[in-house]
């Protein structure tokens, strides 16, 4: 029988084919060759990036490198957010490996946030830990934690160490024994097509009468237009590249199906016509 | 604890019982009669029925309730005739007892009740102390009364023998009537209460019961000699009493109270062992003097208690040495009546809404719990979910969160009103009452009111707790005096308010009605009115409930709150078991959809680098270690773990111990794939593992290192031990082959067999064996083919292995989450108290100044008072006081001493003119929960197990199971399969004496030892018959008694009392019980043979090259079918372990599969094993290939 821990190791080992290419306008001494790469859905961008960085810039003139960036198809893709979910909003249902251009000038200002050095990184996923714990525990359980722990998820993620990351994490996953679930689940959801970088509303696992609540029941209260009208168009619930149906119990994807920031990553998408 | 169960009553007089683990109300199946009240305990229910009379319902069990009828047939011996029947004037009856002092022929013996019924007809005993005697079972012996032999002397003038028969209570699942006080007063005084306790009476013998039953005319009744063997005790006894009693409860221990028509409570003092009906009642007054108390339930450290106007009262400081308590408490809700069970666990039906309630959150530190909760269930099981749950909400007593949170902060306001108060008492007309429209659930205010009990009524508002502490955080922001406001969310909260206030000026009338209208006899007693509407759909109204066979524990939650869909409480254990949920479509597309995932976005692009490199990861701490060389001590040591990942993503890892040596750092390091145990280690002061590896296993001086805390001990462990398995490919659940072995901690530990660990020449050294541990508390383990397994706690509860692995301290990443649940054990911590004589005062506490300590263990050597003594472990926590142990190996006296000539000596328990010491042994029971893949089978007890070897491979083809209760019942359970290793029930096997042992070996050989000591082969054991039909009676060796025995393929080994092993010779097909017993080794403690007649054992003392250790795993080798004994011992891993069983282990040894390719060993061996068998019994190759897959798909998702 299929265990439920295998999911969070798949969920962790996710891999999304990547082959970054220089930007056409960046100066080069001589050419340089695409690169070709497999990017941890679970981790951020700018976190694997060293080696992409290491082979443009053996072609770059040192003066010519400053903070290095992202496109997809012209989309400045924010390292603050997983690098599974960039996919699924961006580029799922296209073709693999993925295409990412590389840009070490004209930085987006207007679209995306510096990201001078790890630490930044390592500030912005920890305090996504613990909003997503002041939401299924008052942040409880994060705050009991000691310096180490907070240090061992982070080495955990960075490094790509799963039991080192889930050793601690777990503690985040329980909830007490005479409660039924987490007080609020934590999550988030994007829509490529609207303005709004995503919506997060305050979601408990459970109805009033008990009762489970579903993804189902999440989209219907947080985003009913993806799920209202059956004519017009269809859309897709994506969390990790694969849709759960809509009677998934929201808990059961708190715990299996989070990022390692603990959040909920969905992406609304319109269903691809073909 | 499926046995577990709530009985309650309705206004019907109809008998429900409701399953802690169940989700409706069960009718019971005995209709008749209808019944007031029941007094429930866990092995029966005592009843009031409707006829005023009593009854008792004694569920039906796997075991029967049996009593052996015993008389003796006695002859002299004269010249002319021989032995006969003539006597001389001076002896002995012709038919007698064992004295010879009464009379009793044959036909003399009488049933006790039309409840039971003959087993067989009478029958010779031809046994006498283990040795079977000549045909026809006489006993010689010079002369009445003497010492009888089975042999015939020359001078044996008279002889006896031992006629027996069985009778067996028949009324299972029945009420039984218990004839009212006969005799003299024909008057008939029907019955008005009743009551059952007294089940843990410190150390009284098990299965004792104290039934106690009111009559109309307020006298107190006990039922003499109820017990297990006895359910129906033999006559009611009168006890005299200072008023006029008029209802009674009996604590499950010493307690014992009962209510006076005046409103006064008597409790009885005096209760123990030798006196269960105690000596003296004490009077104590009620907590208001205008309102006294109609109804008491009293527990093991509680009293609950209801006045006439229904207010429920909570009394304080009940316990075995007080047991009139200090004073009341006043609680919340009023009750008609209430009940304490198991664990001090409360229950209670509500005055307004005859609903049953349970008192949540009731503790060891919190005895008077938090808030009573309705119990809501269905009532039976056929009924539609919607039907009983939309009829359920109109009732109004179905409510969730929201409403639950308004109902608490309406109590709020009355605890402030209340507290605000001068006079404690008038406020409380005030309060709301439990409206059932309203609350599902009330908060009580902790200790509102304490009133003296002697003084009388004395205001003391303490508020104890803030009760709104705890609540959610909305509760919490709403100010008390606002709560009844109308708040921001739904509009069920509107007519919650409304409800309220509506509740409550009925409750102002009502209650003030009941304080002078009530009487007595209205308690529990309902009046159904014809036009009282009670549809079938209506939820019964209670009038009586008891919990006495309740056990509620607060790792399993109750399911009896919510009339739920199957998801909700799924999701409730979804990390604990199996459920519906885990089949779900929604899971299943979750599998599915990853395992596609990965397929579309890295099949095709494997060769691609990654990002992360995988690297050395290394772990630092700060450890103690056990130096090694003279003089040994715990120095401060640094500690690393190095882990390197090989590009086939495979790691290593080394563990690295720094140490200074003169200023001079040093360090040893121990490669983990080298490691062979990880174990924790019994200590008082640290939180202690040893490591071993081969090499340390011979020197028996394994690394010992030590943390701070036990949850870094943990952590350090559960890493190493992760480690340790990596390296060495183990992952997932063990094979069906795998080697189980308990240390003398509980601890299970379990090893994966080579193929060459039973080859004939050069098999594996079995200090090579790594051992990882898996979770769960045990002390005994079997295991059968196809990864059947069984085990037995210290309190000899029955477990079955689930399949899953890790578990207990394992984290839980190297943990199933499935089939793992929460194991408890409970244990004895023995102590000794000692004495010496001396002219003076006898017997006294001042010993010589060269003597041990007046309270110390069992050897002398350490002191152990009382007060010092702890539980073994953190993990352990007491679960009683001390009590004094009357079954102490040797005996004891009245009072459990036990005496000797001198300390260290043999003791025993009678007192001669040569003793000048004395000890007792003094006992406390500890508790201890964990987790593991161990589920519970329920609800007989067991001694010791065992599982058929090699069963027939069929799939699911039932496998012999044998076992022992804890009583010394033979047992053999049915309907034990692969699929479902628990088996369905029990099938008896009657035997004349209880037994110790069991073993069944291949082809259904049963063999088994007595407690005297004698083994028993049990014939035609077959798959038709799978109890078989006879016992034929194997002789102990020459002045020895056996103790355990184990079965193999053919060989029979049994190991005595004094620690010898001894192989059974000359056992064939024809003549399978075999000829003598053959003397292969001595210095062991326990035997294992297994399917290839390979046998291992615990060897009691093995010396090591630095240490010695007691307690290890040793191997026979050179055990050949022409050498079933074996040549010489291979020793193991050792230093406290306790248990062993190889009877998975049926891989065959073969040179050839040592040459084939590793992954193909359990592929070929099978082979190999299918041809040397022949096609007869063709071992279990699918099943192998099978495992092989299941491994193979383990790895896949590993990497």
């Amino acid at each position: 029988m299929t265990d439920d821990k295998d999911v969070l190791r798949d969920v962790w080992f996710g891999r999304i084919p990547a082959c970054f290419t220089l930007y056409q306008d960046e100066l080069t001494e001589r050419e340089a060759e695409p690169y070709y790469l497999l990017l941890p859905r679970i981790s951020y961008l700018t976190l694997v990036m060293d080696k992409v960085k290491k082979h443009f810039q053996k072609v770059m003139r040192p003066e010519d490198l400053s903070e290095i960036w992202f496109d997809y198809e012209g989309t400045p893709l924010k390292w603050h957010y997983p690098i599974g979910l960039l996919f699924d909003l961006h580029a799922s249902n296209t073709g693999l490996p993925w295409n990412i251009t590389v840009h070490f000038k004209n930085f987006p200002e207007r679209d995306l946030l510096h990201c001078p050095s790890k630490d930044v990184i390592e500030a912005h996923f920890m305090s996504c830990v613990k909003e997503a714990d002041a939401l299924k525990h008052k942040g409880q359980v994060i705050n009991e934690m000691q310096k180490k722990d907070h240090k061992q998820l982070w080495m955990g993620l960075q490094n790509d160490k799963f039991e080192q990351f889930w050793a601690i994490n777990r503690k985040l996953m329980e909830y007490p024994a005479g409660e039924d679930g987490f007080r609020y689940i934590p999550f988030r959801i994007y829509q490529a097509t609207t303005e709004r970088p995503f919506i997060q509303k305050l979601f408990r696992p459970f109805a009033v009468d008990g009762q489970l609540h579903t993804l189902g029941d999440l989209i219907r209260e947080v985003c009913p237009s993806a799920v209202a009208c059956e004519d017009s168009e269809k859309f897709q619930v994506v969390i990790h590249g694969i849709e759960p149906m809509l009677e998934t119990p929201v808990q059961w994807l708190s715990e299996h199906l989070s990022y390692p920031d603990n959040f909920l990553h969905i992406s609304i998408l319109p269903q691809p016509t073909d | 604890m499926s046995n577990s169960v709530l009985w309650a009553v309705d206004i019907l007089g109809r008998v429900y019982t409701l399953s802690t683990t169940g989700l409706h109300w069960e009718l019971c199946k005995d209709p008749q009669p209808d019944f007031k009240r029941v007094a429930a305990v866990g092995q029966c229910c005592w009843g009031l029925a409707c006829d005023q009379q009593i009854y008792v319902h004694v569920p039906a069990s796997d075991l029967p309730i049996r009593c052996q009828e015993e008389t003796y047939e006695n002859q002299r011996w004269n010249p002319v005739d021989g032995f006969c029947d003539r006597l001389l004037p001076s002896d002995r009856w012709l038919w007698s007892d064992v004295s010879g002092l009464k009379h009793q022929r044959l036909d003399s013996f009488q049933l006790p009740s039309p409840y039971w019924e003959w087993e067989s007809d009478w029958y010779v005993d031809e046994n006498i102390g283990g040795e079977p005697t000549e045909k026809g079972g006489w006993t010689y012996a010079v002369d009445f009364p003497a010492t009888y032999l089975k042999d015939k002397k020359w001078n044996s003038c008279v002889r006896r023998r031992r006629w027996i028969r069985y009778r067996r209570y028949r009324a299972r699942d029945k009420w039984a009537k218990i004839p009212s006080p006969d005799g003299r007063m024909q008057l008939l005084d029907p019955f008005n209460d009743i009551a059952v306790g007294g089940w843990e009476v410190t150390d009284e013998p098990a299965g004792r019961l104290s039934v106690w039953a009111i009559s109309l005319q307020g006298k107190v009744w006990y039922r003499e000699e109820v017990c297990h063997d006895n359910p129906e005790g033999t006559s009611w006894l009168e006890l005299a009493t200072p008023g006029e009693v008029v209802q009674i409860s009996c604590g499950p221990s010493d307690l014992l109270w009962a209510t006076l028509w005046e409103g006064q409570i008597i409790v009885r003092e005096g209760i123990n062992r030798n006196n269960p009906k105690g000596n003296s009642w004490t009077i104590v007054e009620p907590p208001t003097s205008e309102s006294g108390i109609m109804h008491v339930s009293v527990g093991t450290n509680v009293l609950w208690a209801v006045t006439k106007d229904r207010k429920v009262w909570f009394r304080r400081g009940v316990n075995s040495h007080n047991p009139c308590g200090t004073s009341w408490i006043g609680m919340v809700g009023e009750m008609m009546m209430v009940n304490v069970g198991l664990n001090d666990q409360v229950w209670g039906i509500g005055c307004y809404d005859r609903t049953v309630y349970f008192r949540q959150g009731v503790t060891p530190s919190e005895l008077s719990g938090k808030t009573w909760k309705a119990i809501v269930v269905n009532q039976e099981s056929g009924r539609s979910r919607t039907g009983s749950s939309s009829s359920l909400l109109s009732a109004g007593c179905f409510f969730g969160d929201e409403v639950k949170e308004q109902a608490d902060s309406s109590v709020l306001t009355d605890v402030d009103s209340l507290c605000n108060a001068e006079r404690p008492s008038t406020p409380r007309s005030s309060e709301p009452p439990p409206a059932p429209e309203t609350q599902s659930n009330r908060t009580d205010v902790t200790r509102s009111e304490v009133v003296d009990s002697g003084s009388g009524v004395i205001p003391n508002l303490r508020e104890q707790t803030d009760p709104a502490s705890d609540r959610d955080g909305e509760a919490l922001v709403e100010r008390p005096g606002h709560a009844q406001g109308p708040v921001s969310t739904p509009a069920v909260l509107q007519w919650t308010n409304v409800d309220l206030v509506e509740a409550r000026d009925h409750a102002a009338t009502s209650s003030h009605d009941f304080s002078e209208t009530s009487s007595l006899s209205s308690l529990g007693m309902y009046s159904v009115k014809a036009d009282e509407p009670y549809g079938v759909d209506e939820p019964p109204l209670w009038v009586w409930v008891s919990g006495g066979g309740c056990l509620v524990e607060s790792h399993s939650p109750l399911k009896w709150f919510s009339v739920s869909s199957g998801l909700a409480c799924s999701v409730q254990s979804l990390s604990l078991s199996i459920t519906p949920a885990q089949t779900a479509a929604w899971r299943k597309q979750i599998f599915q959809q990853l395992g596609e995932r990965s397929r579309r976005e890295l099949e095709s692009f494997r060769h691609y680098e990654q990002a992360v490199e995988q690297s050395v990861w290394v772990k630092t701490g700060a450890l103690q270690w056990w130096r090694h060389w003279k003089p040994c001590k715990w120095i401060d040591v640094r500690v690393a773990l190095e882990q390197f990942t090989g590009n086939d993503g495979m790691r290593d890892s080394i563990f690295f111990i720094y140490y200074n040596y003169y200023e001079e750092k040093k360090y040893i390091h121990v490669f983990l794939n080298e490691v062979t145990v990880l174990v924790q280690v019994l200590n008082d002061t640290k939180h202690c593992f040893a490591i071993y590896t081969p090499e340390t296993t011979k020197q028996r001086w394994p690394i010992r290192l030590a943390a701070s805390t036990e949850q870094e001990m943990h952590d350090w462990l559960a890493l190493l031990s992760t480690s340790c398995c990596e390296s060495r490919r183990i992952q997932g659940p063990p094979s069906h082959q795998a080697i189980w072995s308990i240390t003398c901690k509980g601890d299970v530990f379990l090893s994966e067999p080579s193929s060459d660990l039973e080859a004939p020449s050069n098999p594996m050294p079995c200090d090579q064996l790594f051992w990882h541990q898996i979770g769960g508390h045990l002390q005994v383990v079997e295991c059968g083919s196809q990864g059947m397994v069984w085990g037995i706690g210290y309190d000899h509860t029955a477990w079955v292995y689930t399949g899953g692995y890790g578990g207990g301290f394992i984290q839980a990443l190297a943990s199933s989450s499935d089939n793992m649940y929460v194991q408890t054990d409970v244990k004895s911590v023995y102590i000794f108290e000692n004495q010496r004589w001396n002219p003076v005062t006898g017997y006294s506490s001042r010993g010589l100044p060269t003597d041990r300590y007046m309270w110390s263990d069992a050897s002398g050597l350490q002191e152990c008072t009382k007060a010092n003594t702890k539980p073994p472990s953190p993990q352990w926590s007491w679960v009683s006081d001390w009590y004094i142990d009357f079954n102490a190996p040797g005996g004891t006296d009245r009072e459990g001493w036990q005496y000797a000539a001198d300390f260290p000596a043999s003791y025993h328990g009678h007192k001669t003119m040569k003793d000048f010491v004395r000890r007792r042994r003094w006992g406390r029971k500890c508790k201890t929960a964990t987790s593991g893949p161990w589920l519970e089978v329920p609800p007989i007890s067991l001694w010791d197990v065992s599982i058929l070897p090699r069963a027939a491979e069929s799939g699911d083809s039932p496998v012999a199971l044998w076992a022992i209760s804890s009583k010394g019942d033979v047992l053999c359970r049915l309907g034990v399969t692969k699929r479902t290793p628990a088996g369905s029930s029990w099938l008896h096997v009657g035997t004349d004496q209880p037994f110790v042992s069991v073993c069944v070996g291949a082809d259904l050989q049963v063999w088994t030892i007595a407690r005297d000591g004698s083994a028993f082969y049990r014939g035609s054991v077959s798959l038709q018959q799978p109890a078989g039909d006879c016992w034929y009676h194997v002789p102990s060796p020459q002045k020895q008694k056996l103790k355990q025995i184990s079965v193999g393929q053919t060989s029979v080994f049994a190991v005595d009392e004094n620690g010898n092993l001894w192989f059974r010779q000359g056992i064939t097909p024809s003549y399978p019980q075999g000829s003598s017993w053959e003397h292969v080794s001595n210095n062991i403690r326990k035997v294992s043979v297994g399917p290839l007649d390979q046998v291992w054992v615990i060897a009691d003392k093995v010396q090591g090259s630095h240490s010695l250790s007691c307690g290890t795993v040793c191997h026979r080798t050179g055990v050949q079918p022409q050498e079933p004994k074996g040549s010489s011992w291979d020793y193991g891993i050792g230093g406290g372990w306790e248990h062993i069983t190889v009877r998975g282990n049926a891989i065959i040894p073969s040179k050839v599969v040592l040459q084939e390719a590793s992954e193909s060993q359990l592929l070929q061996s099978s082979h190999l094993d299918h041809g040397e068998d022949g096609g007869k019994k063709s071992p279990c190759k699918s099943n192998l290939l099978v495992d092989e897959e299941q491994d193979l798909d383990g790895n896949a998702v590993a990497c």
